[in-house]
């Protein structure tokens, strides 16, 4: 029942289950325009000697999936909660729907809908009356038929009149996702939309995302410490670490560079660094890790050094491809839990 | 804003918490009033008489309705900053435990919305609690026991006709409900700055508690600071039952605790734009 008409939506005009992500890239300068949704020059957080966000710059188009993505302590609710105006920025300037936020915070707010960190609710009240307490307060005129009309869109509207302290985690999620679009927003903030959720709860997250993007035509800025999630939904990206910005650009741009690395696991590395000596593979060779051999190649020539390995009597057990970007972000993941 | 206060008031009186002091309140004032009916009279009577040794001669019955109001009124008066903070202590602080903070501020209404409408939705609990008292300790203490005249003991014995007692009850339940209006907004402004709600109920309690000690010890060096002590000012509602009423004293009490309410408000407005919510 649960976003089955958005499966319905998406699947009849979209391959979504076979090359959504490719689909996505693809289309992305389709929707994306210049009119920016969110501009933030030079924002910086400090509390006493630790600096949360240091000088971040972005900016999110009309029409994006943004992914906002960083290990965990890497600034992302923090500067997700400067946009929201839970927190004030030390320093910098933000811009939303063109207009300076701390200027005009009750009109850029009627027109954001979000979900900080974990969605949380009145537990003491249902679901029902919980949609409705934030519909008197979302700054537009919300019909009650519209609460039940998104109760029914999560699949809550059985347990409409049930208390929400007995709802699950994933049940407290769609209820979220119900009150973020209650006033039909223009911009949707999702601050980690998918923790906690189980591979199914995550894909319907994931369609409800692109569903917005595509069918209603909303921006979306999406955080996330899972590159993974950002890449299958996302056309914009920004990634930042330690409040700075590390890099930022389309998907495409940043995931699907033609040069990469490959990560080729053989059965003998000596007698392979034998037989690709004083051949044109012998230049991709980077190194070895872990007792695999590391190359940097175009990633069209993938396949044809795996059959040149395999015509020279080499088993090849594995060939991974390791983009530069992946390879980065996991890097700065290990050390952020380090 | 109206909208607002409806919605915070919705939210008080969705909890359970929030009945506690009325069930506290519904089962001991009928206690009260059957324990004082049941004989409990003479002890009372006799304690004020003896006060005033064998000079005093009182003839028939002092119990009626009046009598068991401001009897009740003086005993659970004491205890009633409990059931107030019990609330108070809990209007921004369970916002913060459960994290719903970041509903609201993401919303557009101000922060000095959110803090005003709390401010008046602790204001309407605390009138629904003393209206609540005053309906059982009075209207129903008039409704079992009649009226007539009241004698009560306050430093000496004053006694008032049956046609001059509703006015001060009236009077002493306005100043009662401004006292408990500075407990529920200290509570609100401890509430305020914490993220869960037993801190500040504890600490207003302990201020209370505090205060009121350091108001009634009978030591010289103290004297000069109790005009400072807030809670000096709490139980003048009493003056109304003195004879003739000082009213210069009432209104210096009122004035103190008015400055008190409106000061913490207004820090609490100050310190809640300023904070981070972190939670």
């Amino acid at each position: 029942m649960f976003l089955s008409e958005i499966h319905s939506s998406i699947s009849s005009g979209f391959p979504i289950k076979l090359g959504m992500t490719n689909f996505l890239i693809k289309c992305k300068f389709n929707f994306m325009n210049s009119e920016k949704v969110i501009e933030v020059v030079g924002l910086t957080k400090k509390y006493k000697k630790l600096i949360a966000v240091n000088n971040l710059n972005l900016n999110v188009y009309k029409g994006d999936v943004f992914g906002f993505l960083g290990p965990n302590g890497a600034g992302k609710s923090t500067t997700i909660r400067m946009l929201l105006t839970l927190i004030k920025p030390t320093s910098g300037n933000i811009k939303i729907f063109g207009k300076e936020l701390n200027k005009n915070r009750k009109e850029i707010l009627s027109r954001i809908g979000a979900i900080v960190e974990k969605p949380d609710f009145y537990l003491y009240l249902s679901a029902k009356k919980n949609l409705e307490i934030l519909s008197k307060i979302s700054g537009k005129e919300i019909p009650k038929s519209k609460i039940m009309e998104m109760l029914k869109l999560v699949g809550l509207d059985k347990r409409a009149n049930s208390k929400v302290k007995t709802f699950s985690h994933g049940m407290k999620q769609r209820l979220g996702i119900a009150q973020t679009l209650l006033h039909d927003p223009d911009l949707i903030i999702l601050d980690e939309p998918t923790t906690g959720l189980d591979p199914q709860g995550m894909k319907e997250i994931r369609d409800l995302i692109i569903y917005l993007s595509k069918e209603k035509g909303k921006t979306i800025f999406l955080s996330s410490h899972i590159l993974r999630e950002i890449e299958l939904i996302a056309t914009r990206m920004i990634i930042i670490n330690k409040g700075t910005t590390i890099i930022e650009g389309t998907v495409e741009e940043l995931l699907n560079s033609d040069s990469q690395k490959v990560r080729i696991e053989v059965d003998d590395i000596n007698k392979t660094l034998e037989i690709i000596k004083n051949t044109e593979w012998e230049n991709h060779f980077k190194s070895i890790e872990k007792n695999d051999l590391i190359f940097e190649i175009d990633k069209t020539k993938i396949p044809q050094l795996a059959k040149f390995l395999i015509n020279n009597n080499i088993e090849v057990s594995a060939v991974v491809p390791i983009r530069s970007l992946e390879d980065y972000f996991l890097r700065i993941t290990e050390e952020s839990v380090k | 804003m109206i909208t607002l206060v409806y919605i915070e008031l919705q939210k008080i009186f969705r909890k359970w918490r929030t009945y506690i002091g009325f069930i506290a309140i519904g089962i001991l004032i009928p206690l009260a009033q059957w324990a004082l009916y049941a004989g409990g009279m003479e002890g009372y009577q006799g304690m004020i008489t003896r006060r005033l040794g064998e000079s005093f001669v009182s003839g028939g019955s002092i119990l009626n309705g009046y009598l068991l109001a401001f009897i009740t009124l003086q005993g659970l008066y004491i205890h009633f900053p409990f059931l107030i903070v019990l609330v108070g202590g809990d209007l921004f602080s369970s916002e913060a435990t459960a994290g719903t903070y970041r509903l609201l501020i993401t919303r557009p209404i101000s922060r000095f919305q959110i803090v005003t409408a709390k401010f008046i939705a602790g204001l309407v609990y605390t009138a629904a609690l003393l209206l609540w008292l005053f309906l059982l300790s009075f209207v129903l203490s008039i409704i079992l026991f009649g009226d007539g005249a009241l004698m009560v003991f306050i430093e000496k014995i004053y006694v008032f006709g049956a046609d001059d007692v509703l006015w001060r009850f009236i009077s002493a339940y306005g100043f009662a409900y401004l006292s408990l209006t500075m407990v529920c907004t200290l509570a609100f402004t401890f509430s305020s700055l914490v993220e869960n709600a037993i801190g500040p109920i504890i600490t207003t309690l302990a201020i209370i508690i505090v205060f009121t000690i350091l108001s009634f010890l009978p030591f010289e060096v103290l004297n000069s600071f109790r005009p400072y002590f807030f809670t000096t000012y709490l139980d003048e509602w009493r003056l109304f039952f003195t004879d003739p009423v000082d009213f210069s004293a009432i209104i210096k009490s009122a004035i103190v605790i008015i400055s008190h309410i409106v000061g913490l408000y207004l820090i609490t407005l100050f310190l809640f734009i300023k904070k981070d919510i972190l939670t």
